[in-house]
This record gives structure tokens, sequence and C-alpha cells, in this order.
């Protein structure tokens, strides 16, 4: 009920109307919920509406961390990761 | 999908799982409740439970704004367009929710009441653009993520002044929850659940922000971290919670920065609270009355409140008596304890709220756990060679 996906804003149109892409597929979603959304940014799309914008430098940050917590511990443990 | 795949990665979650495993204290038990729906669906779903080491458990909470919705809140829907023949319109998820007299939306629908799903809160308004004629209510219902859009249409309606339509509101707040299940009675009673901590709403808190939570930490000395839906993202949440445990520490931290900042959607907010105040009380599907939880509409906008213009009047009707939804929501029993589990309940022929949407928790169990129960060693002692990550 609550899921929400990332979507790429393609183009915009009237009325706070903005057109998404989810992985391909094209939507119209509206932009009133969110201030300063530009072409191309990705922004948290729920039952018709962005919610907000997703920061491409925190998702890099995030997955940077994620890579690190694998890596560092290969080496130690001295066996694969199951 | 970009910003979905890299978040599911199988490699990743093996390293997560070792790094998860390399922290966790093995000296010590975990319990931590991820509030969200959201999380137990991806918990299921990835097979995330089979990645953690027996000393780590999930609990699955009360998230999912389907499964706390309570029968009588349904009957006034069903209600509404049989006695008053008005066209009720809702997201899809409500539909199969069961509700008095073996009835539910779908099969009111069935048996002629005017009741139609509809993907968004302005196709709602639009349908009553379109057809003056007719008297069109929106059944509203979500925690803090659904209901801005709902706020939107409330102030366009009364913009345009469209006199056949109005909302049924029935939107309710995460923290508030959170705070019934730290003091219910019944957990008392059952014997506390053993939590440490928390993982917080998703995608409710990009409207909210991390800040309500903050609450908890500090009140309730319970960590809280916000995560993403996303199951690399709920395994770095639970490894950042089993560090704060271990540390001693009870702060709220947030994995979810892509999306999700301390102060939240301003301009949501301002919205909502300019069209919705706090409702004294609000019944919740097996936790009962909980106090200011669930918002109600203003009073500049009463023509287009359903409850008020129709003059609804609240019923509240019992739960199933062999139905363990409350026990459940409350983390204070798993779906396997209800003897309705799997035999006469299922999400084809959902007894309770449960196991009506995927979120819920024992639709959750029922579609990709359920195996599991029957395993020699539970399954969790070995974890598997790869993550499932069916898409
Ligand atoms: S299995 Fe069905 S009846 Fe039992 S607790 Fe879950 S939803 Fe309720």
């Amino acid at each position: 009920m609550c899921l929400a996906i990332p979507a790429r804003v393609v183009a915009f149109a009237a009325d706070d109307q903005a057109v998404v892409d989810l992985g391909g597929v094209r939507k119209q979603v509206s932009l009133a919920l969110v201030d300063g959304v530009e072409l191309g940014d990705y922004v948290i799309v729920h039952v018709g509406y962005a919610l907000s914008r997703l920061d491409p430098e925190e998702a890099e940050a995030t997955l940077a961390l994620l890579r690190e917590a694998g890596a560092l511990l290969e080496p130690a443990s001295g066996e694969a990761p199951a | 999908m970009k910003y979905v795949d890299e978040f599911r990665d199988g490699t990743l979650a093996r390293g997560l799982a070792a790094a998860i495993r390399a922290e966790a204290d093995p000296a010590r038990r975990y319990a931590f409740m991820e509030f969200c729906g959201g999380h137990t669906h991806a918990i299921s779903r990835y097979g995330v439970t089979d990645l953690l080491p027996p000393n780590v458990r999930m609990i699955h909470g009360p998230g999912c704004p389907v499964c706390v919705l309570p029968i009588g809140r349904i009957d006034l829907a069903i209600r509404l367009a049989f006695e008053r023949g008005v066209t009720v319109l809702t997201y899809g998820d409500c539909l199969r929710v069961p509700a008095s007299d073996g009835l539910s939306m779908l099969k009111a629908k069935a048996r002629g009441a005017d009741i139609r799903m509809v993907y968004s809160a302005a196709d709602a308004l639009a349908l009553a653009q379109r057809e003056p004629g007719r008297e069109v209510v929106f059944f509203a219902i979500g925690f803090e993520t659904t209901t801005p859009p709902t706020a939107l249409v409330l102030q366009q309606a009364r913009a345009l002044g469209l006199a056949n339509f109005s909302v049924l509101c029935n939107h309710v707040l995460t923290p508030s929850a959170i705070q019934t299940i730290l003091e219910s009675p019944e957990v008392r009673q059952f014997g506390t659940v053993p939590l440490d901590g928390f993982i917080g709403p998703a995608h409710v808190s990009t409207i909210i922000g991390s800040r309500p939570y903050e609450f908890f930490a500090e009140e309730y000395r319970k960590p809280v971290v916000i995560a993403g839906f996303e199951p690399l993202d709920v395994m770095q949440a639970i490894r950042m919670l089993i560090r704060q445990v271990n540390e001693g520490r009870a702060e709220v931290e947030n994995e979810f920065t892509r999306a999700v900042n301390r102060d939240g959607n301003l301009k949501a907010q301002a919205l909502v609270s300019e069209v919705f105040e706090l409702r004294r009380s609000f019944e919740w599907r097996g936790l009962g009355q909980v106090p200011y939880s669930a918002l109600r509409i203003r009073a500049p906008f009463a023509a287009w409140d359903a409850e008020v213009k129709f003059g609804l009047d609240y019923r509240s009707v019992p739960d199933h008596k062999a139905c363990e939804c409350g026990a459940i929501l409350r983390g204070v029993k798993r779906p396997s304890d209800c003897r309705l589990f799997a035999t006469v309940c299922t999400p084809e022929n959902p007894m309770g709220s449960c196991m009506v949407s995927s979120e819920g928790a024992c639709a959750a169990h029922y579609n990709y756990g359920r195996f599991r129960d029957h395993a020699p060693d539970n399954g969790r002692s070995t974890p598997p060679a790869t993550i499932r990550l069916a898409s």
C-alpha cells in the first residue's frame, strides 16, 4: 500500500503534471507535492504523485557502504562468504 | 530498474550477510520490529531471514494501512453504497478486506453496490467532475505517504465547489502506532516482546522526515533506523541496529538518505495540516482504540467530509474470534501460531486483514515463508548460497 517507486522525469505537462519513465513504461504523475523538480531528476512516485526527489549522490554513497561491508570481511575471514 | 536493481544485488547481499554475522554478538539475542509492511514483504520475498544468524529475529509490525483498517470502517463504505446509492472509489488493496456479514467491498460490488477501484485520488475527483449527477465518495486510506494526495484533492474539490464529491477519511499516523506497541497492555499481559529496535518507515518518512522518531529513541531507549524497501536496504538497517545495540546507543539513524532527510517534505506537511486535524481516538484493527492516531477533515472542508455529509456513525465490530491478527500486529505471535493460517484463511479467502495485502504479515508468510516452518533446522542455521532474487 505504501510502496512507491523511483521514476525519471522525462517531460513536463500542464497543471503540475509530468511524464515519468518507470523502467521503460511512461506514466503521467503529479508534481504538486514537490518543488523544484528538474528534467532528468528521479522522483519517488506513489499513487500517481511524486513524494520526494531521489538524491543520486546519496544513493551512490549508500551503495558504496554496502559494497564496503562485504569487501572488508572477505580477506579477513579467509573464506568466501556464504 | 535504476535505483531498484542495485539494491537487490545478490553478491552485495552475501557480503552484507557476512558483515551482519561478524557483528552480531553470538552471546546475545536481537529482536527488531520492522514497522512497515513494505519491509515485511521484502524480508519474506527475498529470503532475508535465511541470511540472518539465528540469534537475530525480525518481528513483523502493524505497518500496513490495509491490515489495520477495522471492520467498522469498511462497513461504513459498504452501507454508503447500498443505502445511500453513492459510488464508492478506493485503492485496490482495500477491496478484499473482510467486513461484517461475510462481506468485503468486492463482495458488496458483486451484489450490486457501486464500488470501484482507482489508482489515485485524482482519478476519484475526475470521475466526480465528469459525472455531476453521481454522488462520489473517495474511501481514503493510508499512512502519511498517502495522506498528501488526499489533502490535495480535498483542496481542489473546494476550489471547484464540487458538490457531488466527498472523502471518507481513514488516514492514520505511524508514530502513535509505534508508541502503542511499546505501551500496549496486551504486550505486558503476554509478556513483553523483547524489542531491541525498529526499522523505521521508508516512504512515510519521505513525507514526515526522520525527526518524529527521535522521541522513541530518547523516551523508550530504542534505536530506530529508517530504511528503504529493497532487500539490501533492510539488511543494512539490521546491521546498523545491531551496531547500535552492541554499542549501547539508542538513536535515529537513516539508511534511506537517498530519499529521506530529517525534516521531510515541508510542502506536503503544510498541505496536510491545512486540510486535516488529529482525531482524539481511532480504532485500529488489532490494536483497538489508539489515541491521537488518525486524522479527520477540518471544519472548512466539512462539505467534502463524507462522515459529516452523510451523518455517518461508526460502530466497532469485533474481529473473527480465532483470528490472531491483533497479537501478530503487536509482535506477540507469528502467523503460523494462528489456527486458521493457511487452512481456513488464505490470500484467496482472507479471514483477517493481515492476509489481504501482500504487505501483511500473514500473506507474506503464506507466499514466501510457509515452507520454512517445516524445515528440520527451521531453515536458519545455514544461509543459502544465493539470495532469492525474484523480481
Ligand atoms: S492467518 Fe488469517 S485469521 Fe489468522 S491471524 Fe492471519 S489473517 Fe488473521
